[in-house]
């Protein structure tokens, strides 16, 4: 012992400066001795008390597994560091514990206590690093404190939290498959999961540990399709494939009536036309609950949940991951209208320019595709020409692509190529050319000849492997028409004087043996000149030229029965066995004796049988079975687990499944919902019309409310509005019965304002005084007929209805509409008061409803305005219901959801940006709060806790509501401070029972407050931010926003900003400060002609002014 | 060694034994295992339950059965695994799996692996490998949890690992201090995972380099049978805080296809043709693209050759010329032609007009190192080529591949209209590049 610490001593001074050793070479030392030694050095160094010695122990550890030596004896020492301080010994420690748990449990086990402490750290990171290792653990007595942390990381705040813990069922699930139903029940919670972060991995999950169980996908499809485009790539992969395997189960074949697809043609195609949505809601659901019966008679109609997967899948065609593309690639060829099929083509052709690795599996899957669907790739042919410098591998199956797709145009040039190919060094190749040209050969009759005439010529070829291959070839080729060919049958046997590679003489005698009918008169001719080199013939050729001379025998025995004879007779002699073997077989059969009476009868049949052509065909046929982009398609065999592509079901099951639940709210929160969740995608989805349907589809689920056709058409509204207005004036009636779009109404109403404001403003006053008495007449009316918020729908559209058939005046019902519909009644007032306040108007307009401030006017939303209201409000409304949401500038709030009904067991929560100063601190956002308590039990103690902020951010926190009686609502305001970002603020919103996570995100338009500033103050400011700091768009301005004031109120309700007073009007002017740092916000909307517009913000911080163009831009065109 | 491999491979059956045939097949990548040329595991690293490095043989026998190292099999099934590689560098990057997965989705993994390493490492190469092991095994950690990728951002992994300099090796053997990064990463919360947050340059710059590259088959008369060009924009961007960068082009519509790195804002693409993106910090890959064919392909090099072998001789003539066309007055650089010759050339006797040539007796490879083509000076390459006595008249005829470049120009026309900056208040540095370059562009004789 004392001999080895010596030794220690000097390694561990060497190793203390240099690398880390990788292990331990056996033959530089003794390997006993050394490594006992070798360790010891490891273990003191592992329990000095320095970090540095530590890490370097730790290190050589870590290269000694690397190199897969065993360092297991090593694992009491090791573990003992678990708990280190030293993030990187940390870590190496856990790699360590990883690798060798497994082996050493009862040890292991002491480590556990660490990461259970781990897993309540505050900080999010390490709670998902100590689930991480704890989960990799392999060490079956510590599956219940797996299965409880992994329930309890899944309900964790922190997405990536949840994400780690989405990752560690497979691991529980590999170890312990008995947890299968209780790990599906954290599945099913973490597939409802709203984060891009967890959507990846829990599918994955989901693959592994329950991928039969597609209906846990139902609820989530719709989500899983619009979140799929902001999911990290790998999960893109895992979730493409999950729901095209999905899909398989629940859409019917879209190819199911081809024929009467392509009559369709045009019409179908437009109908479903990419960015289209299905505007009426109800012809959309009658298609789909007839979709299944009628599926036969019918021509096709396809799910527009299928439709919403093929149209979100499409862009990561354009992905940089190969994987992805080849994934989205495999969707759209096993689901998608063959119409369709084709744009997968050109990112599958750019995919072969990638490494050979991904060329070869591309490839194998295009030869795959192009056996179905032909046409697709054909425009790329000459991308798959070959270069000398492919590898083998990869030139064989670009041949086997070009020869899937010759046709009779190509064709020529298709032989061109090939005949380059024949001239390769690369003699695989040669002979995989010589075979891809028979199979040419065989599909397009008019070059069979020609195809013909060049395998023959290359029988004078010097390389034995191409004229075997090329005899061969033709000798398959000839067998198929034989009769005409008797000529090539001739040249042929020409060839066997020259011709001395054995295998292409022995191919040639067979083909004369098989054909000698066809040519009667050279047959014998080639057997007598063979009989004469006989003996000089390598084996395969003499069992050839028996089998000859038994045919010839047999057809023409008059001729050559004495060579035929003579043949057998030098055979019977042949040193080699089978050749005497088989003489005397034939002789046998062929010549009758006495003895062998029965077999000879029959000797014709069995030699001149008629053999079947041999079919060339690909050994890609047929594979499509398996899921293309699989392993399994791949081999061409089951790999394990594979999951099978379903057959299209015959009927398509019941859609409603992947409805979601939403609960009977106003159908202004939902959308609201939307909005919000619209704004919380960072990042592609900042597109409206792609998540149209789902949405739309969400919303049919309050179905039971007869507003239900209504929401829907909301949805196409915002989605396409130009349809709407070519609709024309005359279904303007319907649309009203119909819809109960607040947008939309307010455009009508704009129309119908239009008009007094162009005209003399004295006149138009008194007009409207009028209307708006009854108005509010009218709408307190209808408010008291509606119990509830909830219910105001219904009421509404019923109210509007009656209305309509009276219809006495199309403007009232619209503008009462738009009351009930808002649910905002008194606000507007306020505003109205200030904006309208030079004009000098009376009071009562402070009913007015228009949304639009009048030109000429800057609106500053004033603070008093809340105790109007509250004054007006107590004298309209006798219900309690109404929302404080109300409370506030109407044209300008949106209420956000933020905590839903179901997920707040009861509770309620919504919030919107009340415009109003926010008193303790004028560097936050005043953010109004309404509580609903649905439930039967009172909710106490309402207050938030554990704020988490981007640094720099700033929450005033609204005061604890003690009480909330069931079924009452109250309203908090607490202020943000969002330091001019859109980043979200998150806290946990408590009661006396229960925590929710909820989040605050403002629109970018929120961030700012008017400021007042005069024509000559606002270009002087907007002089000083040129450059970058000015973003210029060009604009379409929708239809129903093609006058000054429509502009102005959309401006406005999209941005906190005030009116800038200006000479002309075709211009309109905004301007705001951000709330924090007061940079200037300028809004300038030029509009020319034709409805085209200009639109340019100036905003010192870029960021805001870039997406304010960009909610803007949208307010404005849609 | 021999001996090793097959106790091992009964090593790998026992093993193989001692699964119990009902746990369920795990997914995803087992095991990774790294083979220098010579055919020496390297490297191991296990994600779930050790595999023997035995399964491997499985791979050396298939290396074995390809002649070159480039046509063996990235998939081969074993009778309980399956091995899929990738060979970058002359190592092979071997990645065990049990089950159905999408071999693509290994395949590009792989390939991540091997650029994350070259970010790291510079080159990746198995002494840079061997150098690094203890960082390479953080990395392969980080990058897979229980063989599902997990962080393959290269912003995020260095954050969670610094990549090792001179001066961090020195420092960190002095002191003691770690390659691990201190602080926890947060890119992998933000939702741009592939930026970190507080960036920091005194300078700020932004570069774009265009890059095209020309694939090109010319047939023996000089006609082009196909030509395409593929281009790339790789960017270093140095930018201070979080800059939301727009880049637009005189001529977007002669982009026919496109991918993008996953930072680029696609509906924007879709609607204005704009590149719009919050850029990674450093370098990486904008966009690729192809340039629709319909386009003619400007050739920019022609050869007039003359290679012809006559019966009995023995001997061959060989004539290459060379000349620029449709190059815009810019230079053709740095030109280089290679070709394979026929096996039965033995010797070359060339003189070359200009550069230096080379043949490798053994490999049969013919490399003319041309260097600039000067229009009034054609450079040539002329001589004779000795045949191999009584063999016969090759019937084969070579293949010239030929590489070159050309700078200050993108041969498709493509050009960069400007490049603008929000979000971020300072005046950065703009630069951008052009460069034309072969791609696989080879001359039929």
């Amino acid at each position: 012992m004392s001999s080895s610490s010596a030794f220690n001593d000097d390694k561990g001074g060497s190793s203390s400066v240099g690398e880390p050793e990788y292990g331990h070479d056996p033959a530089s030392g003794g390997i006993f001795s050394s490594d006992y030694k070798r360790h010891d050095d490891l273990k003191e160094m592992l329990d000095s008390n320095k970090d540095s010695s530590k890490l370097e122990a730790m290190k050589r550890i870590v290269a000694m597994i690397a190199r897969g030596k065993n360092a297991s004896d090593l694992f009491p020492a090791v573990v003992k560091n678990v708990a280190c301080k030293n993030i990187e010994v940390k870590k190496l420690v856990y790699v360590y514990l990883v690798r060798y748990a497994e082996e050493q449990q009862d040890l292991a086990l002491l480590s556990i206590s660490t990461f259970q402490r781990g897993l309540k750290d505050p900080n999010q990171l390490i709670r998902a690093s100590a689930l991480r290792v704890l989960s990799s653990i392999r060490v079956t007595i510590i599956v219940p404190i797996m299965m409880l942390a992994i329930k309890e990381a899944a309900s964790d705040m922190s997405p990536y939290v949840r994400k780690t813990a989405a990752h560690a069922i497979p691991k529980l699930y590999s170890l312990d498959p008995e947890q299968k139903d209780q790990l599906i029940e954290v599945i099913e919670k973490l597939l409802a999961d709203k984060t891009t972060l967890v959507a990846g991995s829990v599918v994955m999950a989901f693959e592994e540990v329950c991928p039969e169980r597609i209906d846990l996908i139902h609820k989530n499809y719709r989500k899983l399709c619009n979140l799929l485009i902001d999911v990290e790539e790998w999960g893109q992969v895992v979730i493409i494939n999950m729901l095209t395997r999905y899909a398989r189960t629940q859409f019917l074949n879209p190819n199911i009536n081809e024929s009467l697809l392509e009559e369709g043609g045009g019409g179908e195609k437009t109908f479903y036309g990419s960015e289209e949505d299905e505007d009426d809601e109800e012809e959309e659901k009658e298609k789909k609950s007839e979709a299944a019966a009628l599926a036969k008679r019918k021509p096709y109609v396809m799910d527009p949940d299928h439709r919403l997967l093929l149209r979100n899948t499409k862009p990561l065609l354009q992905s940089r991951n190969a994987a992805v593309v080849m994934a989205v690639a495999q969707l759209y060829f096993h689901l998608a209208p063959k119409a369709e099929v084709g744009v997968i083509a050109k990112a599958l052709v750019r995919l072969l320019r990638s490494h050979s690795e991904v060329q070869y599996v591309v490839l194998q899957n295009v030869a795959t595709m192009t056996i179905k669907r032909r046409g697709m790739f054909e425009p790329y042919l000459k991308s798959f020409y070959i270069r000398s410098t492919d590898p083998t591998q990869i030139k064989v199956l670009k041949l086997e692509v070009l020869t899937n797709l010759a046709n009779e145009t190509n064709i020529s040039t298709i032989l061109r190529e090939f005949q380059t190919y024949i001239k390769s060094m690369d003699k695989d190749f040669v002979a995989a050319t010589i075979q891809a040209i028979g199979r040419c050969a065989t599909n397009i009759g008019e070059v069979r000849d020609t195809c013909l005439n060049g395998l023959v010529q290359l029988l004078s070829n010097r390389d034995e492997l191409v004229v075997a291959e090329s005899v061969v070839v033709i000798k398959k080729l000839l067998q198929m028409q034989p009769e005409k060919h008797s000529d090539i049958i001739k040249h042929m046997a020409k060839l066997t004087d020259n011709i001395q590679v054995p295998m292409a003489r022995a191919s040639i005698l067979w083909l004369i043996g098989e054909y000698c009918e066809h040519v009667p008169k050279i047959a014998p001719d080639v057997l007598r000149k063979m009989a004469k080199s006989f003996t000089n013939e390598e084996d395969i050729v003499k069992l050839q030229i028996i089998n000859l001379a038994a045919k010839l025998y047999l057809t023409n025995s008059k001729q050559t029965k004495l060579l035929t004879q003579y043949v057998l007779n030098l055979a019977k002699y042949d040193q080699n066995y089978d050749i005497r073997d088989r003489a005397r077989f034939i002789r046998q059969l062929i010549v009758p004796t006495e003895k062998c009476g029965a077999l000879s009868k029959y000797a014709k049949k069995l030699f001149l049988a008629l053999k079947p052509a041999p079919v060339l065909e690909s050994p890609f046929k047929d594979r499509d079975h398996f899921q293309l982009g699989s392993l399994s398609h791949l081999l061409n065999a089951k790999a394990g687990g594979y999951q099978e592509l379903p057959d299209w079901p015959e009927a398509a099951p019941d859609p409603s499944v992947r409805n979601v639940e939403v609960p009977e709210w106003t159908k202004c929160s939902s959308r609201e919902k939307r909005k919000e969740k619209k704004v919380e995608k960072p990042f592609y989805s900042d597109s409206e019309g792609e998540s149209g349907p789902t949405e739309s589809a969400d919303s049919e689920s309050d179905s039971a409310s007869g507003s239900e056709s209504g929401s829907g058409s909301e949805e196409s509204g915002s989605g396409s509005e130009s349809e709407e207005s070519e609709e024309g004036s005359e279904s303007e009636e319907e649309e009203e019965e119909e819809e109960g779009e607040e947008k939309d109404q307010k455009k009508k109403k704009n129309k119908e304002i239009k008009k007094p404001v162009q005209e003399s403003e004295s006149e138009n006053s008194s007009e409207e005084e009028e209307r708006k008495n009854e108005r509010k007449r009218r709408q307190r009316k209808n408010d008291s007929e509606s119990e509830s918020e909830e219910e105001e729908d219904e009421s509404e559209s019923e109210s509007s209805q009656s209305e309509s058939e009276d219809s006495d005046s199309e403007a009232e019902v619209k503008k009462k509409k738009v009351k009930t519909a808002q649910t905002k009644p008194p606000p507007k007032p306020a505003k109205t008061d200030n904006k309208k306040g030079k004009k000098e108007m009376s009071l009562l307009d402070l009913d007015d409803f228009e949304p639009a401030p009048s030109p000429q006017v800057t609106p500053v939303n004033n603070f008093l305005s809340n105790s109007l209201v509250t004054d007006l409000e107590g004298l309209s409304l006798s219900d309690n219901v109404l929302s404080p949401a109300t409370i506030s500038p109407s044209s300008a709030t949106k209420s956000y959801e933020l905590l839903h009904r179901i997920t707040g067991e009861g509770l309620s929560v919504e919030y919107c940006f009340s415009r109003q100063p926010f008193s303790p601190d004028a560097n936050m956002v005043a953010v109004q709060i309404e509580f609903t308590n649905n439930t039967t039990n009172d909710t106490k103690n309402l207050h938030m806790e554990d704020v988490k902020l981007q640094s720099g951010m700033r929450v005033k926190e609204f005061p604890e509501i003690e009480l909330l009686p069931a079924g009452e609502t109250t309203t908090a305001v607490m202020g943000i401070d969002f330091c001019d970002s859109t980043q979200a603020a998150n806290f946990q919103l408590c009661t006396h029972s229960r925590k929710f996570f909820v989040s605050i995100q403002p629109p970018v338009g929120e961030l700012m407050r008017p400021v007042f500033l005069t024509e000559n103050e606002f270009k002087k400011e907007q002089g000083q931010l040129m450059g970058m700091n000015e973003i210029t768009e060009k604009l379409m301005l929708d239809v129903k926003c093609r006058n000054e004031h429509a502009i102005v109120q959309r401006v406005i309700t999209a941005a906190n900003l005030s009116r800038v007073p200006c000479g002309s009007d075709k211009e309109c002017r905004f301007s705001g400060r951000t709330v924090t740092s007061s940079s200037l916000v300028l809004v300038t909307v030029a509009s020319k002609e034709e409805g085209t517009a200009q639109l340019m913000v100036n905003c010192e911080k870029m960021v805001i002014g870039t997406m304010l163009v960009k909610d803007i831009l949208l307010a404005l065109t849609q | 060694m021999l001996s090793g491999s097959l106790n091992g491979k009964q090593g790998e059956i026992r093993h193989q034994k001692g699964i119990n045939v009902s746990l369920p097949l795990t997914k995803m990548i087992h095991s990774v295992f790294l083979i220098n040329a010579s055919g020496d595991i390297f490297l191991e690293k296990h994600w779930k339950s050790v595999v023997s490095r035995s399964v491997c043989d499985y791979f050396f026998e298939a290396q074995e059965r390809a002649t070159e190292p480039e046509n063996v099999p990235p998939v081969i099934p074993t009778p309980h695994h399956y091995l899929i590689s990738v060979l970058r560098h002359r190592i092979f990057f071997v990645a065990v799996i049990q089950s159905e997965v999408p071999p693509l989705f290994v395949i590009e993994f792989l390939h991540r692996v091997v650029d994350t390493f070259q970010d790291y490492f510079g080159v990746c190469t198995e002494a840079a490998i061997k150098d690094n092991v203890v960082v390479v095994y953080e990395l392969l950690e980080e990058m897979l949890d229980n063989g599902f990728p997990l962080a393959t951002e290269s912003n995020i992994l260095k954050e969670l690992i610094k990549p090792p300099t001179i001066l961090r090796t020195m420092v960190n053997t002095i002191t003691g201090s770690t390659n691990v990064g201190e602080q926890l990463p947060t890119g992998q919360l933000s939702v741009v995972p592939w930026r970190r947050t507080g960036v920091k340059y005194t300078n700020n710059e932004a570069y774009f380099d265009v890059v095209e590259e020309i694939d090109a088959i010319i047939d023996k008369s000089g006609s082009t049978i196909t030509a395409e060009i593929q281009g790339v924009i790789d960017a270093c961007v140095k930018l201070t805080g979080m800059p939301d960068l727009t880049l637009s082009f005189m001529n977007p519509r002669l982009l026919d296809d496109v991918s993008f790195h996953p930072c680029v804002r696609f509906k924007r693409w879709e609607a204005e043709r704009i590149l719009s993106f919050i850029p990674p910090d450093g370098n990486f890959r904008l966009l690729s693209y192809h340039v629709s064919s319909q386009n003619l392909v400007a050739i920019p090099v022609y050869v007039k050759h003359n290679i012809s072998f006559r019966e009995g001789s023995f001997q061959g003539h060989f004539d290459l010329t060379l000349w620029p066309k449709q190059t815009m007055g810019k230079a053709v650089e740095s030109v280089l032609v290679s070709s394979q010759l026929p096996r039965g050339v033995l010797n070359t006797n060339l003189s070359a007009s200009q550069g230096i040539y080379t043949f490798d007796p053994v490999t049969k490879l013919l490399s003319w190192d041309v260097g600039k083509i000067n229009p009034q000076k054609l450079p040539s390459l002329k001589g004779t080529m000795s045949l191999q006595a009584g063999a016969s008249k090759p019937d084969e005829n070579p293949t010239i591949n030929i590489q070159f470049k050309i700078q200050q120009m993108a041969i498709s026309g493509l050009k960069v209209n400007r490049l603008d900056m929000y979000g971020e208040k300072y005046k950065p540095f703009k630069g951008i590049k052009y460069m034309t370059k072969a791609g696989k562009f080879q001359v039929r004789t």
